[in-house]
């Protein structure tokens, strides 16, 4: 057992390192190579250091932040419904994301909560209540299965996107444009008034996360043994439905539902690190920023000056791995959830 | 009554208006080992999952260790109670280890890595199981009998002194049957925690505990010592069906046998 937490622990460490490398090396990838001068000096005004200190170094915080999160929310329905369709996604919590922000350019509001944007907190309204209505819908009656869930989640997300689309129809073209350009899922931010937009949401909702990382991994085994160890269980599904929302709204606010990562990302770092969430919640945050970082690099650099949408390249690459990892060995004696 | 930890007096308990259990009371002494046993439908698993608060609600007492059971937090409760379900079938992908350290949950606050008494606990049940050897194995790879020896482990580790089990037995082959038996014996003999077992295994039950109590239809049918079950009036009354008798070779004791038609 000494030997297995060692071998978590050096994963970790990896994914951590990893981090770093792509973190700081991600910046300086981009059409245009930026002499050390300009970083150096962020104020010059000299276009290269604009471009490093206001497009890219941003932008690399975003997808960071967004991968993070998406996957680690990914990760928490995963284990709650012990079922590995379990995402944000196939819940109808993005697209409840999606509909709050929606309604709100299209409504053209403009406000915001102690310096946090108007349209974060439409999203994370969205998908909590997005998140109540689908489970709700099914504690109504009773002896519903996780299956039944899912089925009114996917139900409900279409439901959604097509009033987005009515929206979106109904819109003038400046707020047309802006809810089809966000909904194609794209990291191309401007400025870190994003950032500081997105990091409250994912940090506090990650946060909460860590904090329940015992209680995931009973809620994994089952509702009843979960119960029977001691954990209050519909508590903890109130505080992750929250701790999800906020991820999921704080993130699809400013991205657009990006899918991929919150459904394959938690399943890689399970088959790699195993399913004990006081590892998988680290690995899950490190390595779902990680890759999103890298995608989205590739994604703007790959056909540069023109971009490829992140969520080509995240399908394109993940996809394949994923299988690899599917039909190798630890996959067969672990399962998948 | 002397050191009675669990004690039930006339609890009802329905679902959607269905009554379950219907004004049960039962007295549970420590280190007593109990089966519960009656026909398909009884509430004998709902009797046990009411014990846990998997079921919430219902009307009547229900105290443990003295204590009303809605005074317990959930947390309280699992450091009391401990419950092995009847197999669902769904595999978590946990290694043994990890699973029955799991069972620690109760003694962990968040963030906190498991201690030395922990480490122990766990150890301890690894080895009054006998599954010491499988602990780095995922549950995945084991047989259901082995398995089910993990799911027991697990509980045993909560260090909770009465043992909540439901149909410990059911689709086990004979040798992990009697490996589960033997085990619950020993941790009810040796190590003196109570034990109520859900069986549909009658010969077991009289064998193994000290006292029977049937459900039929929801109601008590029958509470009382082992030995008194083996009457076909009584058998006849709660399966609706009659049985043969015979001795059991080793101990004497009167067992049951199937009627060949």
């Amino acid at each position: 057992m000494n030997t297995g937490s060692k071998h978590k622990l050096i994963l970790l460490t990896i994914l951590l390192v990893l981090a770093i490398i792509v973190l700081s090396g991600a910046p300086m990838v981009g059409m245009i190579t930026v002499p050390v001068s300009a970083i150096l000096h962020p104020a010059s005004g000299r276009m290269e250091s604009d471009i490093f200190w206001k497009i890219r170094i941003p932008r690399v915080c975003i997808s960071f932040l967004g991968g993070a999160g998406l996957a680690v929310s990914g990760m928490a329905f995963q284990a709650m419904f012990r079922n590995p369709l379990a995402t944000p996604f196939t819940l109808g919590v993005a697209s409840g994301a999606s509909l709050g922000a929606a309604i709100y350019v299209r409504l053209g509001l403009v406000f915001s909560i102690f310096g946090i944007s108007g349209i974060s907190i439409s999203a994370f309204t969205g998908a909590i209540l997005s998140i109540l209505l689908v489970y709700g819908l099914t504690r109504a009656r009773r002896g519903f299965s996780t299956t039944t869930m899912l089925l009114a989640g996917v139900a409900i997300s279409f439901f959604f996107s097509s009033v987005i689309l009515f929206t979106q129809y109904m819109s003038d073209f400046s707020h047309s444009f802006r809810i089809l350009r966000w909904l194609m899922g794209g990291l191309e931010v401007v400025g870190f008034e994003s950032v500081l937009n997105m990091a409250p949401f994912v940090i506090s909702g990650s946060a909460i996360i860590l904090y329940m990382t015992h209680e995931l991994n009973l809620m994994m085994t089952g509702e009843e043994i979960a119960t029977s160890r001691g954990v209050n269980v519909w508590k903890t599904k109130r505080i992750l439905f929250f701790a999800t929302s906020l991820m999921v709204g704080g993130v699809v606010a400013i991205c657009g539902p990006i899918g991929f990562v919150g459904m394959m990302v938690p399943h890689i770092c399970r088959l790699l690190i195993g399913a004990d969430h006081r590892y998988l919640t680290l690995a899950t945050l490190l390595f779902g920023g990680v890759f999103l970082t890298l995608c989205d690099m590739l994604a703007r650099t790959l056909i540069a000056p023109a971009e490829i949408p992140v969520g080509i390249i995240t399908a394109l690459l993940g996809g394949p791995f994923f299988v690899w990892l599917l039909l190798g060995k630890s996959s067969s004696k672990m399962g998948i959830i | 009554m002397e050191n009675t930890i669990i004690e039930i007096v006339q609890f009802s308990f329905s679902i959607s208006s269905k009554a379950i259990l219907k004004n049960i009371s039962l007295n549970v002494k420590e280190s007593e080992y109990i089966s519960i046993v009656g026909p398909n439908g009884a509430g004998k698993t709902t009797l046990l999952k009411c014990l846990d608060r998997i079921h919430k609600g219902g009307s009547g007492d229900i105290r443990i260790a003295g204590k009303p059971l809605d005074k317990y937090s959930q947390k309280e409760l699992a450091r009391k109670l401990s419950y092995v379900p009847q197999a669902d079938g769904r595999i978590s992908p946990f290694t043994v280890y990890e699973f029955v350290m799991m069972g620690r949950y109760p003694h962990l606050s968040p963030f906190s890595s498991p201690g030395k008494k922990d480490k122990d606990a766990v150890h301890d049940a690894l080895a009054i199981t006998g599954i010491s050897e499988f602990a780095e194995r995922f549950l995945r790879t084991l047989s259901g009998g082995e398995r089910q020896k993990v799911f027991i482990a697990a509980a045993l580790a909560q260090g909770a002194k009465v043992l909540l089990l439901d149909e410990p037995t059911t689709f086990l082959d004979p040798k992990h049957q009697a490996d589960v038996y033997r085990l619950l014996k020993r941790a009810n003999r040796e190590r003196g925690f109570t034990v109520v077992s859900v069986t549909h295994d009658i010969n077991s039950a009289v064998l193994t505990s000290q006292r029977v109590l049937a459900l039929k239809d929801g109601a008590v049918a029958f509470c009382g010592f082992a030995d008194k079950f083996m009457n076909n009036e009584i058998l006849q009354k709660i399966y609706e069906k009659s049985f043969l008798f015979v001795k059991h070779p080793q101990t004497g004791k009167t067992i049951i046998a199937p009627e060949v038609p």
